[in-house]
């Protein structure tokens, strides 16, 4: 007799995220690089991509293209892991979309836990770029793998200090939860401490300027993905902007009040359009921001985590506590 | 204690003045010329491979082949071959190659001739595939142009 | 190359002749312990053009571009040092029109590789807007020297006895409303943008530490010199066409480290400000040009000419034996005895700060290679 199972409608919802969200992904790599190619010419008076389509919003897609044609070079003395190493880079982070809520109804899981997964997920960062940076067998790679470890590791201290605030104003783990508390005023008005804090640590955990020693052009030569080329860097360029993305929307979440706005009809569903403009604007002040300051060095970048930010997130965590308590 | 809150306040003021100062320059015009859909005007003193000018009265080049530019030229990139023909005052041009490859346009032979049959052509957009495209001769040259 | 490390594992990082900042062809081998380097040893000729050899073949007009090419982003001065020197050796006059015209592009010339030197630098800290508008700026000068002189970059203008074209009222012009400009842009560009910076602040300030002993010893001259605090300039020290008669300041820093020498390179784009407005002001009417024989026969015996360029001191030093080519020509280049520095000032320093010492230096290597 032939037993036909019936798929379960859960398992078929989750298929459909799961593909939705790395579509998602992929768009939003081109929008993102489009914009800040555009952006940073606009910052230098100049043009930026003209050629390709009108304006240039094909560039994207045919640097794409031109990626994924090139030839993966695996240097000769490569370790075991060198061919996984943009995969490591790129997966978590795609991972970390399904608990973003992008509006009242669309999030793929609300875990009770939801924050303490996204950091999860943010720290799994950090080894990906050690292993492409060791195994790269180069010693550049290896100097720029190393400053990124000590980098990300020092800054998650007080990223998770500043959520910790927010967490306890919030009194919820979950995003949607915390979502929903802020409805009369967002929290970047009552903790203005901590998101500023939370950018300058986001800033650096995506190894983006002005604490981009990992990749730095004058000194490293690309830093630790050096070796790579191809398919490679070009996952490890997704995994950047996907990051980038990935920092803004926990601080539009937590800080910027998710999809709340004026009311637009079938809010429920369109409210991704209020929290992709919020994700924007503030992708719109890192970009700004790199291509404005000089880069930090890395003692000193160090250096400012322990002797300011961990202060000032200790002391903005123990007010907040004494508040909520009262 | 006070150095401490001081650096952290003139330090953000200063980058705060620095996103200014970007933010600013993002909304004026962009500098760019896009080449080649849109182009400057080159002044007409810019010094490009030389050339033989036309004269005005006679119509051709006023070269009498004296070879002082061969011999002058640092180089050694000029080569003037020139025959006698019966008839004829002085000697004909034939062929007056310049070897581009190794110009430095020092301008010594514009100066040193004494007719003052070469100059200076202005021509910026050199672009070829090899290196014979840039062995001018230059009475070919001349022929060339109206 | 062997050095006492102590005891303590050390390994050889080669930023190789390829190097995003090394500007140009140099390659510096570091032995580094972590990142803190034990011992830098630059390496140098991969550019070498036998320049000085081209100039024992060449009469004077011949070896003229070669100048230029030199040291590519201050050419004119490059120019103005031989044909002075050679002007020095046989005695020929020059009219002060053509003076006034020689300093006001040098000038020229001095401000464009300054702009040039400070969005290089600023680039290799990782900024990468002030080198747009650097070049904003040198494009105007670009423009201007082009329309006179025929080229943008290596330029071949100077002649003995004077320069090859005469300038006009639009060149006049064109100068002082690009000064204009200029000046209008110090302050809310360059200054605010990046001198008050605190990023750039702390990553300059208090990395190397020249002192003027260590100077003297290596023969360091120009803005690092003067970092220190040492006022010597040879328009000067040793004065040569009209600079006597301008009145300008030489900046003069305190402690000689890298914010210093920066402060020093950006009060000199100032001060050659002045220098051309001064001396538009006062350009003679007269000839531009007196006539020299081509075959122009330089006198037995040497002689020498030093000018200061954007780099520092620059000598030209001829040997002639009585026909028009000389016997021998060297040249004596400020980057080379910046550069030789390099060793003792960067012992035990961090990668990162090994980068803005050379940027500090401001190098360029086909000058130092010849």
């Amino acid at each position: 007799m032939h037993v036909t199972r019936t798929l379960p409608p859960e398992l078929i919802r989750i298929v459909i995220s799961v593909v939705v969200v790395v579509c998602f992904t992929f768009l939003n790599v081109l929008l993102l690089g489009y914009a800040e190619r555009k952006i940073s010419g606009r910052i230098m008076r100049r043009p930026g991509p003209m050629e390709v389509g009108p304006q240039g919003i094909f560039q994207l897609l045919v640097d794409g293209v031109k990626l994924v044609a090139k030839q993966f070079i695996v240097p000769s003395e490569a370790g075991t892991l060198f061919r996984i190493a943009p995969l490591l880079a790129f997966m978590p982070v795609g991972l970390s979309f399904i608990v973003i809520p992008f509006s009242n109804r669309l999030q793929v899981r609300d875990l009770d836990t939801g924050l303490v997964f996204m950091l999860a997920v943010m720290s799994l960062n950090t080894f990906a770029i050690l292993v492409a940076g060791w195994t790269s067998n180069s010693k550049y790679s290896l100097f720029g793998a190393i400053r990124s470890v000590a980098q990300s590791v020092a800054y998650e201290i007080p990223m998770l200090l500043s959520l910790l605030s927010v967490v306890l104003t919030a009194n919820t783990l979950s995003m949607r939860g915390i979502v929903l508390a802020q409805s009369p005023v967002w929290y970047v008005v009552v903790q203005p401490v901590a998101f500023l804090i939370y950018f300058v640590a986001g800033l650096a955990e995506t190894n983006r300027a002005p604490f981009d020693l990992p990749e730095a052009e004058s000194e490293l030569t690309a830093g630790f993905h050096t070796e790579y080329s191809g398919m490679g860097f070009s996952m490890f360029f997704l995994a950047e902007y996907t990051n980038m993305f990935f920092v803004c929307s926990l601080g539009v979440v937590l800080f910027f009040g998710g999809w709340s706005g004026p009311q637009l009809p079938y809010m429920d569903y369109t409210g991704i359009i209020w929290f992709s403009l919020k994700v924007y604007f503030l992708l719109f002040i890192m970009i700004w921001i790199r291509w404005t300051f000089p880069r930090v060095r890395f003692d000193q970048l160090l250096n400012f985590c322990w002797m300011y930010l961990i202060p000032f997130s200790l002391v903005n965590l123990m007010l907040t506590a004494v508040v909520v308590k009262l | 204690m006070k150095e401490y809150f001081l650096l952290l306040f003139t330090g953000a003021k200063s980058l705060l003045t620095g996103m200014g100062v970007t933010l600013r320059q993002m909304f004026q015009p962009i500098v760019t010329v896009q080449y080649p859909r849109e182009r400057i005007a080159i002044t007409p003193n810019f010094r490009g491979h030389t050339e033989l000018v036309r004269d005005q009265e006679t119509g051709t080049h006023r070269c009498i082949s004296c070879k002082i530019c061969q011999m002058d030229c640092p180089s050694s990139c000029i080569t003037v071959n020139s025959e006698k023909r019966e008839g004829v005052k002085g000697l004909v041009l034939l062929s007056y190659r310049l070897d581009f490859t190794k110009c430095s346009l020092c301008g010594i032979c514009v100066e040193v001739c004494p007719t003052s049959a070469l100059g200076f052509s202005g021509e910026y957009e050199l672009a070829g595939f090899e290196s014979s495209e840039f062995r001018y001769d230059l009475l070919k040259v001349m022929e060339g142009r109206e | 190359m062997e050095a006492n490390t102590g005891g303590k594992h050390s390994f050889v990082l080669n930023m190789g002749p390829q190097h995003p900042s090394t500007h140009g062809v140099l390659r510096v081998i570091l032995e580094m312990d972590g990142e803190h380097i034990l011992e830098p040893e630059p390496v140098i000729g991969y550019a070498h053009r036998i320049q000085e050899k081209m100039g024992e073949s060449r009469s004077w007009p011949g070896f003229l571009p070669n100048t230029g090419r030199l040291d590519y982003l201050s050419a004119l001065i490059y120019n103005h040092g031989y044909v002075a020197l050679i002007e020095r050796m046989t005695g020929t006059e020059v009219p002060l029109r053509a003076e006034y015209i020689r300093v006001i592009t040098s000038e020229l010339n001095r401000i464009s590789s300054h702009l040039l030197w400070l969005g290089a630098f600023l680039l290799d800290l990782g900024a990468f807007t002030p080198i747009m508008y650097a070049f904003d700026d040198r494009e105007q000068i670009l423009d201007i020297l082009e329309d006179i002189t025929g080229a943008r970059l290596t330029y071949c203008y100077f002649r003995v006895g004077g320069v090859f074209r005469d300038v006009d009222d639009k060149f006049v012009e064109r100068t002082r409303a690009f000064i204009k400009r200029l000046r209008g842009r110090f302050k809310p560009i360059y200054s605010d943008l990046v001198t008050t910076n605190i990023i750039f602040i702390k990553r300059v300030k208090d990395i190397v530490n020249i002192t003027p002993e260590m100077a003297r010893r290596y023969g360091v001259t120009g803005p690092p010199l003067r970092s220190t605090g040492v006022c010597y300039d040879i328009r000067r020290n040793e004065p040569y066409s009209i600079y006597p008669e301008l009145d300008f300041e030489i900046p003069v820093g305190t402690s000689g480290d890298c914010l210093e020498t920066y402060l020093v390179r950006v009060n000199e784009m100032e001060q050659s400000l002045r220098i051309i407005e001064q001396a538009l002001d006062r350009l003679p009417s007269g000839p531009f040009r007196l006539k020299v024989p081509r075959k122009l026969k330089l006198p037995q015996g040497d002689a020498s000419f030093s000018v200061e360029t954007a780099r520092g001191e620059l000598t030209y030093y001829m040997v002639s034996d009585g026909s028009d080519v000389p016997y021998r020509l060297k040249i004596r280049v400020p980057s080379f005895s910046n550069l030789s520095m390099l060793k003792e000032l960067c012992r035990n320093m961090l990668l990162s700060d090994l980068i803005m010492a050379l940027g500090t230096l401001d190098l360029v290597i086909p000058e130092i290679d010849r």
